[in-house]
């Protein structure tokens, strides 16, 4: 299920829900994904905008459309998300953490013990 | 085909100026946002665009054909309007089936549906309905009648929050199932926001902006900080309100690009749709 902010355009949501799908496993590779008309009556949203987001994936190479059938994850989805999420994830997260940790004089062994906090929270 | 073109529309009544010259293009299936406030002029900018009253000065056309001049263009329209325009006395039923005789594509099997589904009675007089029943009644006939091009005047007035979602439910299926142009008329902005591609805003008669969504969403956005600090960066920029709040001040800009950097100390912040247009529609010291 996406959750649709106004913080970001939808079509950008509907692409990260997507992929957030696929790495999840809710749409394991080969499998179908829902239809424009399902994504857009679902979130209420304009058919152009939901084509816009998936069309996102399409050009990636992460979905794949079946003329007359329908869209179906491509093999390798999830592998090739992953590395684009890895690629993203020191600007998204790293770097504002470091930020904030600054702001409120956090130290570098502060914020390891956090993190290793937050891992055993995690398996526990 | 269903183009629409209006050029230079005017109309006064009496020394109110309704509408002042507005013109647009509208293009096949797509559906639009005509967004306003009470009074802006949406219903009668509507209602000349469906040949229902004339303008003062300009014209409407669908396809090249003056709605005025030609059944054809004027056929191919169909205006949900406020007006209750049956007979005295009819019953659901018989309504839909004076549509069938209205509209030739009327679709009486897809109207029966949609009763069944908002639970509208057919045995119910029309002019008998509650404002929602209503509402919900004039969105099954404008559904029903296949028209290319359809206007929904505040489509959800009286409608309860189930309702409401059902609506647009039906309607993006039914665009999707056979797609048609569609003009939303709503003061209501946040729930239509995302099911619209272009949006027309007027105010106080006036066309103020025409374009897709996203990009006027991306022209505006917020900038709070400490107040000195907030009046400087506004300098020279496109301010459409201001806020105070204590030392604090919010300043929102509408007419470029966000920011990628603020200076220190501000803080930048989107606008939705809603929030836009109350900053763009609003009245001085009204927000």
């Amino acid at each position: 299920m996406i959750h649709l902010d106004d913080e970001k355009p939808i079509f950008l949501q509907i692409a990260e829900g997507l992929e957030d799908g696929i790495l999840s496993g809710v749409f394991p590779e080969g499998s179908q994904i829902p239809s424009i008309t399902e994504f857009s009556v679902r979130y209420k949203i304009n058919p152009a905008t939901a084509l816009k987001g998936i069309n996102l994936l399409v050009d990636a190479g992460v979905v794949y459309k079946q003329r007359g059938i329908g869209m179906f994850v491509s093999e390798g989805a999830a592998a090739q998300l992953r590395g684009k999420r890895k690629e993203q994830f020191y600007d998204k997260y790293i770097g504002a953490l470091v930020e904030e940790a600054k702001r409120l004089q956090l130290t570098k062994d502060d914020i390891k013990q956090m993190i290793e906090r937050g891992f055993d929270h995690e398996q526990n | 085909m269903s183009r629409i073109e209006a050029r230079g529309i005017g109309k006064s009544y009496g020394s109110i100026r309704a509408l002042d010259d507005v013109g647009f293009t509208l293009e096949e299936n797509k559906i639009y946002g005509l967004l306003g406030r009470n009074g802006a002029g949406k219903s009668t900018l509507l209602k000349i665009l469906a040949g229902w009253i004339f303008p003062d000065q300009g014209a409407a056309k669908v396809d090249g054909n003056p709605v005025l001049k030609s059944e054809d263009a004027m056929g191919k329209i169909y205006l949900m309007s406020e007006l209750d325009l049956y007979p005295d006395g009819m019953k659901v039923r018989e309504a839909f089936r004076y549509g069938e005789k209205l509209y030739p594509h009327f679709d009486r099997k897809y109207a029966d549906s949609l009763a069944e589904k908002f639970r509208l009675s057919m045995k119910t007089k029309v002019n008998k309905l509650s404002t929602g029943y209503r509402s919900i009644f004039k969105i099954i006939m404008a559904l029903s009648s296949n028209n290319p091009i359809i206007f929904f005047d505040e489509p959800v007035l009286g409608l309860d929050a189930n309702h409401r979602e059902l609506f647009y439910r039906i309607f993006l299926e039914k665009y999707m199932e056979r797609p048609f142009t569609a003009v939303i008329s709503t003061h209501l902005i946040e729930e239509v926001a995302n099911v619209i591609e272009d949006v027309l805003l007027i105010r106080k008669g006036k066309l103020i902006y025409q374009g897709s969504r996203e990009e006027l969403l991306e022209q505006g956005y917020a900038v709070s900080g400490k107040a000195a600090d907030v009046d400087r960066y506004k300098q020279g920029r496109p301010v459409i309100a201001e806020e105070s709040f204590g030392g604090l001040k919010a300043a929102y800009f509408w007419g470029e690009k966000s920011p990628n950097t603020l200076p220190e100390g501000l803080e930048l912040s989107k606008m939705d749709l809603q929030k836009l247009f109350v900053r763009l529609t609003g009245e001085e010291g009204e927000v």
